[in-house]
């Protein structure tokens, strides 16, 4: 394989990684700045990390949530971000074997492209 | 503890995870669970759910510098992914139709068997085997800079099909169980395929992220990723994969398969507590 193909995938993956640790960050953030509490109250951490506790698990709720500058959807967002990130580089990857014209490569690169999304999507539906 | 403390802590436990992780070709989730759970007290399901965000945030920080240094065998990982989604695919369809129980305890002795081939030095594959047609026919024979020796090393890529079916098994384990795809990833290449080590932890970290991915969105939906506590664990597992990446290729190949072994037993201890404890 090109070097120069190698260098995009990894350049690829590297801009996914800053973008997501970016939004993570900012998100952690907006929810001490929100819940100044956090920095001394004991019991708060109790109700952020019991099963029961309520944060946003649907893609509209975070977008919503973001549009408020809430900090748990703002890192929740930097999280999708995150996941996405394996799968844009697959979907480069597809372009990338086009460009060289390796017809086997893309053919097996579109179908993890295709399974890997089939089964987010799935399991974004439960 | 103050929830300040607590991201602060999670924070630095998960430098640790994506570290190892990076080294070692595994997502991070054998420090990352147990140290949420037995020593922050939280929920399974939670920690579940932070380890897999944390496998995507070793393998998306590390394999962007494995890919760059040639470490990471790119079109081993494309057509091995093919049996791991495929076969994590069949996990999550399985999962809540199987008992998980006696599944931990089978692959904790999977693991202990592979641990044990790997410190006899066992190689399934002969070093004079020819590549064979299929691994010809889809070039994926490689070659990388051994930093130790001071050269390129090409290597031979055989038994790829022997591989895509052992990495269908290890994408159903993780799809199931939620854990150990790294594990299982790196045995199947180094003892199943005969890749050398260094190889084959760069091209499993590669390759964890994509699993990882396919069954995030469903962790996502079933409401266990809390972002109070995978984003720390993401961004402390990304600073620590991101050094970990950096030294990989100084590392003697020997001590990494060492440390390696030494894992898999922690790692196969951890599975089979799980299985007797559920």
């Amino acid at each position: 394989m090109k070097r120069d193909v190698e260098a995009l995938i990894s350049t690829t993956l590297r801009a996914g990684v800053t973008i997501s640790v970016v939004v993570m960050f900012t998100g952690i953030i907006f929810t001490f700045v929100h819940h100044r509490d956090y920095f001394s109250s004991r019991p708060a951490l109790g109700e952020l990390t019991a099963s029961a506790t309520s944060f946003p698990h649907s893609v509209p709720d975070v977008l919503h949530g973001v549009a408020r500058a809430r900090g748990q959807a703002i890192a929740m967002l930097g999280i999708l971000l995150l996941i996405a990130t394996p799968v844009v580089r697959v979907a480069i990857s597809v372009v990338l074997f086009a460009v060289e014209r390796d017809r086997r490569y893309v053919l097996i690169t579109s179908a993890v492209l295709l399974l890997l999304v089939i089964s987010l999507l799935t399991g974004l539906g439960e | 503890m103050t929830p300040l403390a607590f991201v602060i802590v999670v924070f630095l436990i998960s430098i640790l995870g994506g570290y190892l992780g990076a080294l070692l070709g595994l997502g991070g989730g054998l420090i990352v669970i147990p140290a949420l759970t037995l020593l922050l007290h939280v929920d399974i399901r939670l920690a579940i759910g932070a380890s897999i965000i944390s496998v995507i945030a070793t393998s998306s920080g590390a394999a962007a510098a494995y890919v760059r240094e040639h470490l990471a065998n790119v079109r081993v990982a494309m057509f091995l992914e093919l049996g791991t989604t495929v076969g994590a695919m069949t996990g999550a369809y399985l999962a809540g139709r199987v008992q998980p129980r006696w599944l931990y305890v089978l692959f904790g002795a999977m693991l202990i068997y592979s641990a044990a081939a790997m410190l006899r030095g066992v190689h399934a594959v002969p070093p004079d085997e020819p590549v064979g047609r299929v691994s010809e026919w889809l070039q994926l024979s490689g070659s990388y800079f051994d930093h130790q020796r001071n050269e390129k090393v090409p290597y031979p890529v055989r038994r790829p099909l022997l591989g895509l079916g052992l990495m269908y098994g290890a994408g159903a384990v993780s799809g199931l169980l939620g854990v150990g795809s790294g594990a299982l990833k790196v045995t199947a290449m180094d003892l199943g395929m005969g890749l050398p080590m260094k190889v084959s932890t760069a091209t499993s970290n590669l390759m964890i992220g994509v699993t990882a991915a396919a069954s995030a969105g469903l962790y996502f939906a079933r409401g266990q990723v809390d972002p109070f506590i995978a984003a720390p664990v993401a961004l402390g597992v990304l600073g620590g994969a991101l050094v970990g990446s950096r030294q990989l290729r100084h590392f003697p190949t020997t001590l990494l398969r060492g440390v390696f072994v030494a894992v898999l037993f922690v790692i196969a201890a951890q599975m089979i507590a799980r299985g007797l404890l559920h």
